[in-house]
């Protein structure tokens, strides 16, 4: 029964995909079946994180067909990881979409194409072939494609088309090179892979594969100089369904990028080469960015690139302390990159804009929730006891083994850049006297909605703040936790004895 | 445009349509077919009907709107993975079959729920994007 448990998670999500299906018409049970499924979601990622903490690594060959002829499912500790990290940030943004959205939004099917994408991002996580990867990209793509031109605005469709566009592009990048790869090696099964790639005559084919998954997993996951779709998509949507694209979307990339380049592209000095400059181009590229914005959504969006170059920096310099380093950073950037979407949805609501001039004296309002509100960006900066401190700690010293001076330069200059652009942001948004300007009609603002939906939209961001202040404050634990997924990922005889017993 | 012709000839080959999509699902186990080309013949039966007489009455030949198919095909093919699982502990998929072939439809497992599942899903978009825009034009 324990191997069967690790689908579990993937399935239930199917399933209440389905039954949100049969309830087209009815919001109001929609959005009761999604909240709730999705804390039934949560359990079960927590049974499989313990299980696989306990018990080592589950495998699942589905229909029983043997690797590597069929597809497997795999969950280590990355995996389980990040599966439980994807059902925390479910439940959190459907408790608050369900208050946030309006209901012109939700009548299309909106919990059921939200839970399909979770469904594709959990899949994803999970599956231990290439072409099923592909496939889950597409379920990711191709829902999160109808969330982002739900409501059918202007700016949604043009921001669509562009997402859209690069996407799909990427897809395709992504296609050849499963074809190059399968041409040469003869198989898409990761463990398999990571056994016959070494062994291939052809190198400069191999490299060619490398880099094509390089440019498509980079575009995904919003590198320099791949990002330009991100910014100019990501503030068009409602915040919610903003909250989990940035959040969980981006993750995929970096998570496919980690896990191909530590087990089946492995010892490859160009690659670590273009990693390192793109990590450190990454870094600089998205925090001027960050800088010179004025909306609170794209300050958020620009900062999501800035600080996916601290993921790759760890990749890039490839030693225990940095994959550590960059997996902790995962972890926490998930968190927190969620609950500031949804922060900035709070800000809407409050004065009705999201743009600074139209902005400020939040803090005077809203004393409380503006403290509520400091947490999540501190931890972004990596303010000290808070999570995106120790992360960056790790990345430190692993530059200072390695001695890339750079990427130590760079990872400072993020940080401090990171720090002058939150701090700005407050000083807009919180603090600054606001200029009159004219109350919306038809606008529901904060003060008016009712206490149930104030909750609803509240109690998710607090939920999220928490996980973040235990990130911070329980720093050892997610240490300890990164260290045990850094040595199965560093190790591949691991991964691969898992999923080929009898190799 | 509605001609007696179309009118007369589609009311016999809605059913003929039908028949000939069942066996192509049928067929698809080692054969070409299977559940998405029977799915798409199914709505193309209707989608004829539909030319010939009016949205109209074939809504009314089909008593429900065809998205209701869609969550009830992906129920039933969610339903035929799940099986083994809960019978068998056997991986998601797991193919179980019937001992004993039955007569003209032979051999049954879930492989054959599976695909059945994906006909009623393809009906059900297709004529869903079809009803869809035809009601708008």
């Amino acid at each position: 029964m324990t191997q069967q448990f690790l689908l579990y998670p993937l399935l239930w999500q199917l399933f209440l995909s389905i039954v949100l299906m049969f309830a087209w018409r009815h919001i109001q049970i929609q959005k009761i079946i999604s909240i709730v499924g999705s804390a039934i979601g949560v359990g079960l990622s927590v049974a499989l994180f313990y299980e696989v903490w306990q018990n080592g690594t589950l495998v699942v060959q589905a229909a029983s067909w043997k690797a590597p002829f069929g597809i497997s499912f795999v969950g280590d500790m990355l995996a389980a990881t990040l599966v439980l990290l994807t059902s925390i940030a479910g439940l959190a943004v459907s408790s608050y979409s369900a208050a946030s959205l309006i209901p012109a939004r939700l009548r299309f099917g909106y919990f059921s194409i939200f839970h399909f994408l979770i469904l594709g991002l959990t899949g994803a996580f999970l599956t231990g072939d290439i072409f099923n990867l592909y496939v889950w990209f597409e379920i990711i793509i191709i829902s999160s494609f109808v969330l982002i031109t739900l409501g059918g605005e202007k700016a949604q469709i043009e921001g669509a088309v562009k997402y859209f566009t690069l996407n799909f592009l990427a897809s395709i990048i992504f296609l050849t090179a499963i074809a190059v790869l399968y041409g040469l090696a003869g198989s898409l099964n990761m463990a398999d892979l990571a056994i016959l790639i070494p062994q291939i005559e052809n190198r400069g084919l191999v490299e060619v594969a490398a880099i094509l998954f390089l440019v498509a997993f980079g575009i995904k996951s919003a590198v320099f100089p791949l990002y330009f779709w991100l910014p100019a998509s990501y503030h068009t949507p409602p915040s919610a369904i903003a909250a989990i694209f940035g959040g969980l979307l981006t993750k995929v990339g970096v998570y496919a990028l980690i896990r191909f380049f530590s087990l089946m592209f492995v010892e490859d000095v160009l690659l670590d080469q273009i990693l390192m400059v793109i990590a450190i181009l990454t870094l600089i590229s998205g925090g001027l960015g960050a800088m010179v914005q004025t909306n609170v959504r794209k300050v958020f969006s620009y900062l999501i690139i800035c600080h996916i170059g601290f993921m790759i920096a760890g990749l890039a310099m490839f030693t225990e302390l940095a994959i550590a380093g960059a997996v902790f950073y995962l972890i926490h950037d998930i968190v927190v990159k969620t609950n500031l979407f949804m922060i900035s949805g709070l800000i809407y609501r409050i004065k009705g804009s999201n743009r600074f001039k139209e902005l400020g004296g939040i803090y005077k309002e809203y004393p409380k929730l503006s403290l509520m509100m400091i947490i999540p960006m501190f931890s972004l900066i990596g303010v000290p006891p808070l999570s995106g401190f120790w992360p960056k700690i790790s990345l430190i010293i692993a530059s200072f083994d390695t001695q890339s001076y750079f990427i130590l330069a760079a990872v400072i200059f993020a940080s401090f850049i990171t720090l002058v652009v939150v701090a700005k942001l407050w000083a807009e948004v919180f603090w600054k006297d606001p200029d009159k300007f004219p109350k919306k009609n038809h606008f529901l603002y904060f003060k008016k909605m009712t206490l149930a939906r104030k909750l609803q939209m509240i109690l998710p961001i607090l939920m999220l703040t928490g996980v973040s202040l235990y990130l911070g404050f329980g720093a050892e634990n997610i240490q300890q936790l990164s260290i045990r997924i850094t040595s199965e990922l560093m190790n591949t005889d691991f991964y691969i004895n898992a999923v080929l017993p009898n190799n | 445009m509605r001609t007696l012709i179309l009118k007369t000839a589609s009311d016999y080959l809605l059913p003929i349509l039908l028949l000939f999509s069942i066996f192509i699902l049928l067929r698809g186990h080692y054969l070409p077919g299977g559940g998405f080309v029977g799915g798409l013949m199914a709505s193309i039966a209707f989608v004829l009907h539909a030319f010939a007489n009016g949205l109209k009455d074939t809504k009314k030949l089909l008593k429900f709107h065809p998205g209701f198919l869609m969550p009830a095909g992906l129920l039933l093919s969610f339903l035929s993975g799940l099986l083994p699982v809960i019978l068998q502990d056997a991986a998601f998929m797991t193919g179980l079959w019937l001992e004993n072939p039955i007569p003209v439809i032979g051999s049954i497992g879930t492989a054959l729920f599976f695909d059945v599942g994906v006909y009623i899903v393809v009906l059900g978009v297709t004529l869903t994007i079809i009803f869809t825009i035809s009601e708008s034009a």
